[in-house]
């Protein structure tokens, strides 16, 4: 089945995301499709699947015209979309979850699992996808999640099916595994659309790439043709360097040191499993890993929002275990979280008063009982010119920034003081390339002033660009070691860590 | 998972999990309480408890159930002290919830016997009592089940149970009582729908919009109870639907007075209770509801219409409470009286959430809230020394302690509550 986008544009309120697209998927292919994020991709994806509803511009199923009022019609017109975040119930099973919407019933509405679950078998042989239809999806990992959301794109006999950052969550194992089964789908004729920003990914899978920026086709053409550089260079729109600049560290004293630390989970489960390691000063240490093996309770634990249940930190030579958040701030403790929007800042508050949810209880900013608001303001547009954050106003409320500047911001707030140890988790996620490159280069320029620096990243190549050191962490526990500086590291090794196979 | 345990073990250091904890201050609990067993009611009790099994007049007469007071409660003491023990010992997580169940299970019986040493006391009449008092709440709690399923959090049985009472009393005093029972279920939904628009079209606060209907039902009743039902007494005089036997299951002693021999609401309930068991089970749209309580987007990416889909079931559970508050006055007394549901609704919320959101689990709830309630009144008679308002009490620190403590991991639909905003 062949599919054609015609003129396709798509506005949310003053934002263009899709600018007149126009692009052809064609049976028995895989297209490959850049963007940064922000770039539209996935508004596109959302309009070809029914989700969204153009503004203008149409649809072409096999040169036909066709108009998808809701997500059913997509469906039914034989067009699949497997989400970058999974549409998967976590407490139904995996042929409850495939059948869901197209479920084969007998009589009174009866639920015929049996035939669902032979149904489900099929597919599995016919494509290599190997599930367990009888499993429970929240028991499974998410490469195998991912492989019950395909099983139910094919259950409903898709011909064109999009895969939305596929890559995000898996593994550089998994990867490989999961490019398999795609060649396997193209062979029996499927038309893949295969959506990332991964460069290296987009040339190893696709047959043909076209390339997004700022909501239109910046590029098209044969991945035989061309390289990264290139690609980089249509998908962000100027010549951009891979590699992060640094010089070659001065590991000083210890300043974190981390023994024995154990965390349960909500099942009682290890969190963390006797999690043991040092960061001195001057180095950068970067915790490599896929999403959900204990990173986020280590930067928690770290930080001093959740207590562990054995185990202790010393930071700086002082033993902080039981110490508040706030003591940790004081001792020069920097935290830049996760997720900006959930822990790193007040959306609704202004860019000055979200620059100092940190110290506004400081002297410095009070007058009698009050809070010393020029002061405080003058403050933050100070730290906007320091650290890049471009706003109208330090008025405006933080949450009409873009990504890249609310995260600049966040490291604003974190870095413009004395610091000892700087810890980042996922410190780049979901920015651009421009905001990508500053914010790498402040963690370097904090190495080199002395502090310590702890990276957690689900993204290998930020984690190796950026340590001195790597750890691998895998099911709560620290399964491997490397050392940056006394050569190249092999990146399937650390792959094989973070898939848990390391001795 | 295993290998970790094993290095834990092996490195020696004391971890503290939350189920060892629970499983520690289970143990206390079942100690204290064989404490209570042994030393109050064991100590205190002399003679024979009669319990009254049947009826002189039942085909099938039973003899009584004669059970000598002290050293029923000794034994009782002995096996709680047992369980409490072995909370502590090796392996104590593993048994922690059926422990604890059997555990007041036995207090209940141990408090029954000491209540009824040197008495007698009809066990049958008390159980069909049970019945009879868990059915509103049973109700109320199945109308929650079926909207918080598809995430709606109903506030506002408590109102249409009273709505459904009020409606059952002024159409049953006109029409008959099939009229009134029907216009019951007819209003219940129509709150149903009103809570569906406010929170699933308007996307109004869940709680607030439950609240709301409940003050505004509370207030009209209340109004017309007192200055429309005074002045026309015929309004407010419905007939009642009379216990009838189902023929040979009624004569099943114990059980038979219990479950077979009661009046339209008592069979109705139970028969509601399996259906709702098949439909949200068993089925195709059960299964498409309980995803829209689950994962609304994901629902909603497979062409299933999240919106209908919660009208539909709030309108279904609001149905089901007006006919559980026609109950009320259909079912017991033909009367309206202001303020009659006395806080039902809210109890079957409670129950829903002890029974898991588990149509079978809100039932089960609900007897152990009617069998309180019915122990209570029984208990009155046989002058225990205890006020009956504390045992009155009792369910509901019971549901307190078990809810908080022990049912942490009965989690409600993981989208409940939430509005579902359509990209």
């Amino acid at each position: 089945m062949d599919v054609e986008l015609r003129g396709i544009t798509k506005r949310f309120g003053p934002v263009v995301a899709n600018d007149g697209i126009n692009l052809q998927i064609r049976a028995g292919e895989v297209l490959g499709l850049l963007g940064e994020n922000g770039a539209g991709k996935s508004t596109m994806m959302n309009i070809l699947s029914g989700l969204y509803a153009p503004d203008t511009g149409d649809i072409l199923i096999n040169g036909k015209k066709v108009v998808f009022e809701d997500p059913g019609d997509g469906i039914a017109a034989g067009i699949g979309m497997v989400h970058q975040h999974f549409m998967l119930v976590p407490v139904f099973t995996v042929a409850e979850n495939v059948i869901l919407g197209v479920e084969p019933t007998g009589r009174f509405d009866y639920l015929d699992l049996k035939t669902a679950r032979k149904q489900v078998r099929d597919i599995n042989d016919r494509y290599g996808l190997e599930v367990d239809p009888d499993a429970l999806i929240e028991t499974l990992p998410v490469g195998i999640q991912q492989r019950v959301e395909i099983l139910k794109v094919l259950f409903r006999s898709a011909d064109v099916i999009i895969l939305d950052e596929p890559t995000a969550v898996l593994t550089p194992q998994e990867v490989e595994d999961f490019f398999d089964i795609v060649r396997s789908l193209r062979d029996a004729g499927k038309a893949i659309v295969f959506i990332t920003h991964k460069l290296h990914e987009i040339l190893e899978i696709s047959d043909r790439i076209s390339v997004l920026r700022h909501g239109r086709i910046t590029g098209e053409g044969d991945p035989a043709k061309l390289t990264t550089e290139t690609l980089a260079e249509m998908m962000v729109g100027r010549p951009v360097s891979f590699t992060v600049d640094k010089s070659p560290p001065h590991p000083g004293r210890p300043m974190l040191s981390v023994s024995d630390l154990c965390l349960f989970d909500a099942h009682d489960d290890f969190a963390l499993d006797h999690v043991n390691f040092e960061v001195h000063s001057g180095e950068v240490v970067g915790i490599a890993g896929v999403q959900g093996n204990g990173q986020t309770e280590l930067v928690e634990t770290i930080t001093g929002l959740t207590r562990p249940a054995s185990g202790m930190i010393r930071f700086d030579d002082e033993n902080v275990t039981r110490a508040s958040v706030r003591d940790r701030h004081r001792m020069g403790m920097a935290h830049i979280p996760e997720d900006r929007l959930r822990s790193g800042m007040i959306s609704n508050f202004t860019v000055a008063e979200n620059m100092v949810l940190n110290s506004y209880y400081a002297p410095a900013y009070s007058k009698g009982p009050e809070i010393d608001w020029p002061k405080v303001q003058a403050t933050a547009a100070q730290y906007c010119v320091d650290f890049d954050v471009r706003t109208p106003s330090v008025f405006l409320p933080a949450g009409n920034l873009s990504g890249g500047n609310q995260q600049k911001m966040v490291v604003a707030r974190e870095l413009e003081r004395e610091t000892k140890l700087v810890v980042a988790s996922q410190p780049t996620r979901g920015l651009d390339v421009g905001s990508i490159e500053y914010i790498h280069e402040r963690l370097i320029a904090a190495r080199d002033e002395g502090d310590g620096v702890l990276i957690v990243s689900s993204e290998l190549d930020e984690i190796m660009g950026l340590s001195d050191r790597i750890l691998v962490m895998f099911e709560g526990r620290i399964v491997a070691e490397f050392d940056t500086t006394k050569g190249p590291i092999d990146r399937n090794a650390v792959g094989l860590a973070m898939a848990g196979a390391s001795s | 998972m295993i290998s970790s345990q094993t290095q834990s073990t092996q490195s020696g250091t004391t971890l503290d999990s939350g189920k060892a904890r629970q499983a520690r201050i289970t143990g206390a609990i079942l100690l204290a309480l064989a404490c209570l067993v042994l030393f109050v009611f064991g100590m205190d009790a002399s003679g024979d408890a009669t319990f009254r099994l049947s009826r002189p007049t039942d085909p099938w007469a039973v003899p009584n159930l004669v059970v000598p007071a002290g050293p029923f409660n000794y034994i009782a003491g002995a096996i709680l002290a047992f369980l409490g023990v072995r909370q502590f010992l090796q392996g104590g997580v593993r048994w922690t919830s059926l422990s604890l169940g059997l555990g007041l299970a036995i207090l209940v019986m141990a408090f029954l016997v000491w209540a009824t040493a040197g008495k007698a006391f009809s066990l049958t009449g008390m159980l069909q009592a049970t019945m009879v008092r868990a059915v509103p709440i049973a109700l109320g709690g199945l109308a929650g089940v079926l909207c918080e399923r598809v995430a709606v959090v109903n506030i506002a049985i408590e109102g249409m149970l009273l709505a459904g009472a009020f409606t059952g009393a002024l159409i049953g005093s006109l029409l008959g009582g099939w009229g009134g029972l029907a216009a019951a279920v007819v209003v219940g939904g129509a709150f149903g729908f009103i809570l569906a628009a406010l929170v699933v079209t308007y996307r109004m606060d869940q709680i607030i919009a439950g609240v709301v209907i409940n003050l505004f039902v509370l207030g009209l009743t209340s109004y017309v109870s007192s200055q429309v039902f005074s002045e026309y007494r015929h309004l407010n005089n419905a007939p009642v639907f009379r216990a009838f036997k189902i023929p040979l299951l009624g004569d099943i002693p114990v059980i038979g007075p219990m479950l077979f021999k009661q009046n339209l609401f008592v069979y109705g309930a139970l028969i509601l209770v399996a259906i709702s068991t098949y439909y949200l089970f068993f089925t195709r749209n059960g299964l498409r509801a309980r995803a829209v309580g689950e994962h609304p987007e994901a629902a909603d990416t497979l062409g299933i219409n999240v919106y209908r889909t919660r009208y539909i079931h709030v309108t279904l559970g609001g149905m089901v409470a007006g006919f559980g508050g026609a109950w009320f006055t259909l079912g017991s007394v033909g009367r309206f009286d202001e303020n009659m549901t006395g806080g039902r609704g809210f109890i079957g919320l409670a129950a829903m959430i002890f029974g898991r959101w588990h149509p079978v689990g809100a039932l089960a709830a609900a007897l152990v809230f009617g069998f309180a309630d019915s122990l209570q009144q029984k208990l009155a008679l046989l002058r225990t020394p205890i006020p009956s308002e504390f045992l009155a009490m009792s369910p509901y620190i019971a549901t307190i302690i078990v809810v908080a403590g022990f049912i942490g991991k009965a989690q409600p639909p993981a989208a409940d509550g939430k509005p579902y905003v359509k990209e």
